[in-house]
């Protein structure tokens, strides 16, 4: 073969080869179409001025309306100095209803098709406190004879593993005792949600649905914001709402009273009454998480 | 071939020399007979089809493979872990050629390094194509982003991962210039970063089973055995894949490895094939005899977990081939029965890729940390990638041998100007 003709062989090849190649990625199009300069320049939560955040909430906001239809107002809700958030669930009163995990799910804008939450609601069997013998998935009247309940969320651990973990700095302890996610900064390596022993972590797999009249409106940065695809989300205490007095969602909804929520620091606040006057545990204490989130019995 | 080329007074300077050097070296790389276009056009199309794959996957979200909050990882972070070990493992012919001073290695040991540079793009790519949010990997970037060394695990896996990747490109890229000019390799920008290079080698396998076994609150990765039984299989893969290359070499190029390179190849898996299943063997012990909630994972990899038992066939057919492989390399006579290693070798890379890959990823996952049962089997996006990826890193593998193949035959070589 002469070199002209393997050069044009090998020129006609590569020409055919960048073809497939950009049919290949053409479905890339569809995702720079949702790429803003500002959003893939933006920088951390904590290195984010006054005026930068302000502009970074109006962006979001804008594009809530554009992508959801929906006007909501985001703020960037910081802790208040003094305050240690912890809550204490009665395993004695709760009925696995469930109430809490629904209300989780539309407090907190999550994704419709999949109903999450970041609740799990476990039953299990009296006489054991092995996980290993209880059930998510259970589906019939409840209480069941024989069983209690034990809602599972995010414990804000004092020595978080999924904060240890993450490669960028995306999850990290607010003052308050509140584990937070930059959803803006966040790879999507999902180290964290492996770290976790609690399965309190969640993925955004696909980019979250809700009908627009669904959205709850009142938004932070930090919590409840509708999360872009392909980033993790964790329960906040609801911190758009309790760093601002009042109660988290899951607790408003419970019909049993089972849960207590409250400012350690405070020294007449019912979680800290529930602390010392209670036999109280904590999930898995032997891993050296120290959860800010507590379980205890009445009688 | 011959190493010890004398020091020809060429006079080509690098500005001139070294751009030469590249386009030679893609004039090489791009010509060849009927078997290559074929092959690379082959592989070519898998890698397409997986770009294709990953791009769809890139629009609408990692939803579109099989994993799940509960098995957050799959199929990519099992074919990573598998890939850094084949990286690793090519360590197994540098050791011999520069600390034992084998002669023959010394002539092949290119090889080796081409593959750890193949495996490693290889390992890269899967991590890539498992993250959420590709277009914010500058946030890694330390001084730009917010590197979060020296707490994350996976931040000293980035360092060791890049760097491993750096130093065999500069000792392959240093060693072809310098043969291509005709001179001889400088020892002081050789030696030092090929025993850096052995000492790296074992760190970036340490180092990504630390991602694992760091974590407390998943008991199946959990244990101190866990890096060691990485190392141990990553030099039963870097060997085994370099004995199946050397030989189709021999037989495809003009490049002819000499006997001796393989025989020592074959020596050095009886001592690691066998170690591996050993260490096999001490964790599965530890396990079951123990017993406990501890056990559920392995129960569930091995035997199955209330009536779930997706792995249960791969793992013991895993079992069955690196246990067959152990045996035929200690009683087989590479001499006479050099075919029945080459099966051999075929059996423990798939072996391992099970043991490594989805035997080792998906059990931390199932039960979950709440003790839930859900399964997973990766779908038909993640196999499009994952061969995507694979057939990517054996296109590097085979544009880096034919390069290495034709400065070393002196079919390649600089012109005076």
């Amino acid at each position: 073969m002469s070199t002209d003709r393997r050069t044009m062989m090998k020129a006609t090849g590569a020409t055919l080869g960048a073809a497939a190649f950009a049919r290949a990625l053409a479905p890339l199009t569809e995702w720079t179409e949702d790429l803003s300069v500002e959003g893939f320049l933006q920088r951390h939560y904590k290195e984010l001025s006054r005026d930068d955040m302000a502009a970074v909430l109006r962006r979001i906001e804008d594009q809530t309306r554009e992508e959801y239809g929906a006007s909501v107002h985001v703020e960037d809700v910081r802790p208040t100095p003094g305050v240690q958030f912890a809550y204490a669930l009665n395993l004695s009163v709760c009925i696995g209803c469930r109430r809490c995990a629904k209300a989780c799910h539309e407090e907190n804008n999550h994704d419709r098709a999949t109903n999450n939450s970041y609740i799990r609601v476990l039953e299990m069997s009296n006489g054991s406190l092995d996980l290993e013998h209880g059930n998510a998935l259970y589906d019939h009247e409840v209480p069941a004879p024989g069983k209690f309940y034990m809602p599972v969320q995010c414990h804000q651990c004092d020595n978080a593993p999924c904060v240890k973990v993450c490669p960028v700095e995306a999850t990290w302890k607010e003052s308050d005792g509140i584990v937070v996610v930059d959803y803006d900064w966040c790879i999507g390596c999902r180290y964290c949600e492996a770290a976790c022993p609690y399965h309190a972590r969640r993925f955004n797999w696909t980019k979250p649905e809700i009908p627009a009249e669904e959205i709850n409106p009142e938004q932070a940065y930090l919590s409840n914001r509708i999360r872009p695809q392909g980033v993790m989300e964790k329960c906040t205490f609801c911190l758009h709402r309790t760093r601002k007095g009042r109660l988290p969602a899951c607790l408003e909804a419970c019909p049993t009273g089972a849960r207590v929520f409250g400012n350690l620091a405070d020294p007449d606040s019912e979680i800290r009454w529930v602390l010392e006057n209670k036999r109280v545990f904590v999930l898995k204490e032997d891993l050296g998480t120290q959860p800010r989130f507590f379980y205890f019995f009445d009688e | 071939m011959n190493t010890d080329s004398p020091a020809s007074g060429t006079t080509a300077h690098a500005v001139l020399s070294y751009p030469q050097f590249l386009w030679k070296a893609l004039g090489v790389a791009t010509d060849g007979g009927p078997l290559f276009y074929g092959w690379m056009t082959a592989l070519t199309a898998i890698w397409l089809v997986g770009v294709n794959a990953f791009a769809h996957q890139t629009v609408h979200g990692q939803g579109l493979t099989a994993m799940t909050d509960h098995v957050s990882w799959g199929m990519y972070i099992g074919n990573f872990t598998f890939a850094v070990g084949l990286a690793a493992g090519a360590v197994m012919m540098v050791i011999p050629a520069y600390v034992y001073k084998d002669k023959e290695m010394h002539d092949v040991v290119i090889v080796g390094e081409i593959l750890a540079i193949s495996a490693i793009c290889v390992a890269l790519s899967f991590v890539n194509v498992d993250i959420g949010r590709l277009d914010r990997l500058w946030h890694m970037i330390p001084g730009i982003g917010r590197f979060n060394w020296p707490v994350s695990m996976l931040t000293w896996d980035v360092i060791v991962l890049s760097g491993y990747l750096l130093i065999n490109l500069h000792v392959v890229g240093y060693m072809l210039y310098m043969r291509f000019l005709g001179r001889t390799p400088d020892k002081k920008w050789v030696l030092p970063f090929v025993f850096l290079s052995i000492v790296w080698a074992v760190s970036i396998h340490t180092v990504t089973a630390f991602l694992y076994s760091g974590l407390g609150g998943r008991p199946f990765w959990n244990s101190a055995v866990l890096a060691p039984r990485f190392i141990a299989s990553a030099f039963v893969s870097g060997p085994a894949f370099i004995v199946l290359a050397l030989q189709l070499m021999n037989r495809l190029t003009a490049f002819k490895a000499g006997e001796g390179a393989v025989q020592t190849l074959i020596q050095i898996l009886r001592v690691t094939a066998l170690a591996n299943l050993f260490l096999v063997f001490a964790e599965v012990f530890t396990e079951f005899y123990t017993g406990g909630s501890h056990v559920a994972a392995a129960q569930y990899l091995y035997f199955g977990l209330h009536g779930k038992n997706a792995l249960v066939p791969w793992i013991w057919t895993a079992i069955a081939c690196d246990v067959f492989a152990a045996i035929v390399f200690l009683t087989v006579d590479p001499k006479k029965n050099l075919w029945i290693i080459d099966v051999a070798c075929v059996a423990t890379l798939f072996g391992l890729w099970v043991e490594k890959g989805l035997g080792l990823i998906v059990p931390g996952f199932v039960p979950s940390t709440l003790h839930e049962l859900v399964e997973y089997v990766p779908n038909m996006v993640e196999w499009k990638i994952s061969l995507g990826i694979w057939a990517l890193g054996l296109m590097i593998f085979t544009l880096g041998l034919k390069i290495a193949v034709a400065v070393f035959t002196d079919a390649m070589h600089v012109e005076e100007a």
